[in-house]
């Protein structure tokens, strides 16, 4: 039999009401990879938080090297040879790659830090696993899959024998995500055991050896990588038959609704981010615009829904000229707006769901009686949007920050829907979203589409691109190097100029 | 060694600079000469000014760079200033009023974590509290007509405090100016240069990630907010004792809120925070000599509204030029944030 390295309980962790962990039984041995699948909300953060120290165990053991240990914080998973690249990288921006990589395991040169040997730590680390970084840059320059590999680095750093990764690959391009799969198979056959969370039911298949699905707190199954399949996973997952692949019919292509000419914007750091950037996309056509990101994406969004100012061109809405608009006005011109950053941009999380679903339209008659609020109406409101879009709540008078991430994400998009746009802009319309939400919320986009809306799709995930558009332009550097159509386009094609090649 | 002499080489050439200029000056025109008595008064005025404004600006950067924002450094120059001058009044010691000063700066900087970090209190209120506290208790506390028992010593530096110009400017002195230029170097080398720095640094940038490497966030803020106190009593004791010899009412008259200005135009340098206080008294200084020459005429007043005029226009040039600690202000709870 295997070693094993990693043996869990009967783990349970109890949030108010909320058993997030309740009952989980797992091991993972010595060089193997096992994938945590399951619906947002299904505990996999709260267990792998539980074995790095992040959150103690209500009850139920963890067991690290066949002896149960009692892990009380994060110095002391380390100490045990438990290693954890999070969701969110925890490095700091303004520091370089190697007093991150050496923070809270200082070598030390009498009183002064000993950076030459941090470096030569990093050089050491990053060159016996093929993980490419340069020890002196400062981490806030370097792209996200670089910070990546800063991550691995660091816990490398620290001797892990069992690796914990946090959604590793929702931040990175499909060639990152590739690297990144490659590194993780060298590491296991070198003998390290990871565990790892993620949504992609592909990556899980190219890389797990055995993957177990979580669901309201419980394993809800095991199974070997190599014994099943995409829907299979996706079954277990949500508990019911999902369709992966979104049903659509051919495009009925109607008149010129968005037209964007040589159009410049500028991001946060007043660099040109948008650069001659020209796209139309017409009713009844779904436009995925693939990139990878960073490329203007954002500010190609931001400037098109009113939020930032165009330096140059001029963007159209149904004939009407919407370059230097407000976002009231372009709502008001038929711009439904699914913003990248649903939190910041999405959602008044303090606000009720109510309030939430009418952002866009509490001023007009239908939800008002003269200058008051209509609450009644804006009630019937939500429990309408609640019910068809099978939004998971107890009430619509609880706070939007109650939700958790799909259901959040079914708010804005209900919102958005409401108005019956004539553009639909969807950034990242399903980051972060687990399977069963995305299943609808693709079902919605395709819906609008065919009630005749022009759909502008800008998403870092080729395959919901691939899978939704009819007509994907290619961004990079701020303007379109290709468009071409959906049908039959060819993945690694699209990938190659994602990153800037032919 | 070398590292820090290639990482602060600016300083160090500037200095070299300018310890050239002042032996070629002395040289030239003569150890009596007019333009040396002048520049060596304009400059002690400088240095008189910027004693306090270092050790309250090193406060700021001490506590923003482990993300806490301490307005409340006014509050405890003024508590500092008042129980040195009265402690030393009654004990008949200047060594044991300076030692109380130093003690209430660290124990108000305690309460200040304690408020911060603690309770998680909004730190903005925090620092208000801090400061009404110490203008009531110094204003009903105070009484008329003690005096120091006797001046607080000066003392030389063997050497260096024969350099012309600069040296019986910055190296003769009561001990807290003296030791103003060693915690100034020390927090220099201590910031950028140990694990307490580098620790400090992540505490204040990003908190979160410092706790997953296994950092007691908490605990490390509430010492370093602590520690930076013994600095803010050390101005308040610079003020009533080494600088005069008596307590007044609101005797602090801003230097605190100066401070933060000088944290600011210092980019949160604790190098940077030294020169740019020594400038704000460099243009007090020049601005009074030339009022002596009569070379203009403006009222006295004008005069000493300068540090707060400059304050003006270089916090509206230099904000949105510089960056802030990023988690400055925003008080840490563990497993929030990821």
């Amino acid at each position: 039999m295997a070693e094993r390295i990693l043996d869990i309980e009967g783990l349970v962790k109890v949030y108010g009401t909320v058993r997030a962990n309740d009952g989980i039984t797992l091991h993972v041995n010595r060089g193997e990879i096992v994938a945590l699948l399951g619906e947002n909300g299904a505990g996999k953060s709260t267990l792998v938080k539980q074995i790095f120290g992040l959150v103690i165990p209500d009850s139920g053991t963890i067991s690290i090297n066949g002896s149960v240990a009692k892990i009380k914080d994060p110095t002391d998973a380390i100490a045990r040879g438990v290693g954890m690249v999070h969701q969110h990288f925890q490095l700091v921006p303004v520091m370089t790659v190697a007093e991150n990589v050496v923070l809270g395991n200082e070598p030390l040169k009498g009183l002064r830090l000993d950076l030459s040997s941090a470096r030569e730590l990093v050089r050491t680390i990053s060159e016996r696993h093929g993980l490419e970084v340069d020890p002196d840059a400062i981490i806030e320059d370097l792209p996200v899959g670089t910070q990546q590999r800063v991550e691995i680095i660091k816990a490398l750093s620290r001797k892990v024998e069992l690796l914990i990764l946090d959604e590793p690959t929702a931040v990175l391009t499909p060639q990152e995500t590739d690297e990144l799969l490659a590194v993780m198979k060298e590491l296991a056959a070198a003998g390290t055991a990871i565990v790892f969370i993620t949504h992609k039911l592909r990556e899980v298949l190219a890389v797990a050896d055995r993957v177990y699905v979580l669901r309201r707190g419980k394993t809800v199954g095991e199974v070997k990588a190599s014994e099943t399949d995409a829907a299979g996973l996706a079954q277990l997952m949500v508990g019911r038959t999902v369709v992966l692949q979104v049903d659509k019919e051919d495009p009925k292509v109607g008149a010129e609704v968005l037209k964007v000419t040589d159009l410049e914007v500028m991001d946060d750091r007043h660099l040109k981010a948008v650069n001659g950037f020209n796209l139309t996309v017409n009713a009844g056509e779904i436009v995925g615009v693939a990139g990878v990101e960073g490329n203007g994406q954002r500010e190609l969004v931001e400037a098109i829904a009113g939020m930032r100012r165009p330096v140059k061109g001029a963007i159209a809405l149904g004939g009407v000229d919407i370059t230097l608009a407000n976002p009231y006005q372009t709502h008001a011109a038929g711009l439904g707006h699914i913003p990248e950053d649903r939190e910041k941009h999405g959602l008044v999380s303090d606000y009720s769901i109510a309030d939430n679903l009418v952002l866009n339209r509490f001023d007009e008659p239908e939800f008002r009686n003269g200058p008051v609020r209509d609450t009644a109406a804006i009630n019937a409101n939500a429990d309408n949007w609640i019910k068809t879009f099978d939004i998971r709540t107890p009430s619509g008078d609880l706070p939007a920050s109650s939700l958790s991430g799909g259901n959040k994400q079914k708010v804005v998009v209900a919102r958005e829907m409401s108005i019956e746009p004539r553009l639909l802009l969807a950034a990242q319309p399903t980051r972060g979203v687990d399977v069963g939400s995305i299943e609808f919320i693709h079902r919605r986009i395709v819906e609008a589409r065919d009630r005749g809306a022009a759909v502008l799709l800008v998403s870092a995930e080729l395959d919901e691109i691939l899978g939704l558009a009819d007509r994907i332009a290619v961004i990079h550097s701020g303007k379109v190097v290709k468009e071409m159509p959906a049908e039959g386009a060819d993945r690694t094609y699209i990938g190659e100029l994602m990153a800037g090649g032919h | 060694m070398t590292d820090f002499i290639r990482n602060n080489r600016v300083a160090v050439i500037g200095a070299a600079v300018v310890l050239l200029a002042c032996i070629v000056l002395t040289l030239v025109a003569g150890t009596d000469s007019d333009i040396v008595r002048k520049t060596t008064s304009i400059l002690r005025f400088a240095w008189t000014f910027a004693i306090p404004l270092v050790l309250a600006a090193l406060v700021g950067v001490i506590g923003e760079r482990s993300g806490v924002v301490n307005i409340g450094i006014e509050g405890q120059i003024l508590a500092s200033a008042f129980a040195g001058f009265f402690v030393a009044a009654a004990s008949g010691s200047v060594w044991i009023g300076i030692l109380a000063g130093l003690l209430t700066g660290m124990v108000m900087g305690a309460f200040l974590a304690w408020l911060c970090v603690r309770l998680r209190m909004d730190q903005i209120i925090a620092g208000v509290v801090l400061n009404i506290v110490a203008t009531g208790i110094t204003s009903f506390y105070y009484v008329q007509g003690k005096s120091l028992p006797s001046g607080v010593p000066v003392w030389e530096v063997p050497l260096l405090s024969k350099i012309p110009i600069i040296g019986p400017v910055f190296f003769r002195g009561g001990p807290i100016a003296l030791g103003t230029l060693v915690v100034v170097v020390g927090l220099v080398f201590a910031l950028f240069h140990t694990r307490w720095g580098l620790r400090t640094r992540a505490i204040g940038e990003y908190p979160t990630a410092a706790d997953t490497a296994g950092i007691n966030v908490n605990l490390m803020r509430f010492v370093n907010v602590t520690m930076a106190g013994l600095l803010a009593g050390a101005a308040g004791a610079v003020l009533s004792m080494e600088q005069s010899s008596t307590f007044e009412r609101g005797m602090s008259a801003g230097k605190g809120f100066l401070a933060l200005a000088i944290m600011i135009f210092g980019a949160w340098f604790p190098g940077r925070a030294f020169f740019a206080a020594l400038f704000f008294g460099l243009m007090s200084g020049l601005a009074s000599q030339l009022q002596a020459d009569k070379v203009v005429n403006i009222p006295q007043q004008f005069i000493n509204l300068l540090p707060f005029v400059l304050t003006l226009i270089i916090l509206s040039v230099a904000a949105g030029r510089v960056r802030p600690p990023a988690a400055s202000g925003q008080p840490f709870v563990k497993g929030e944030g990821s």
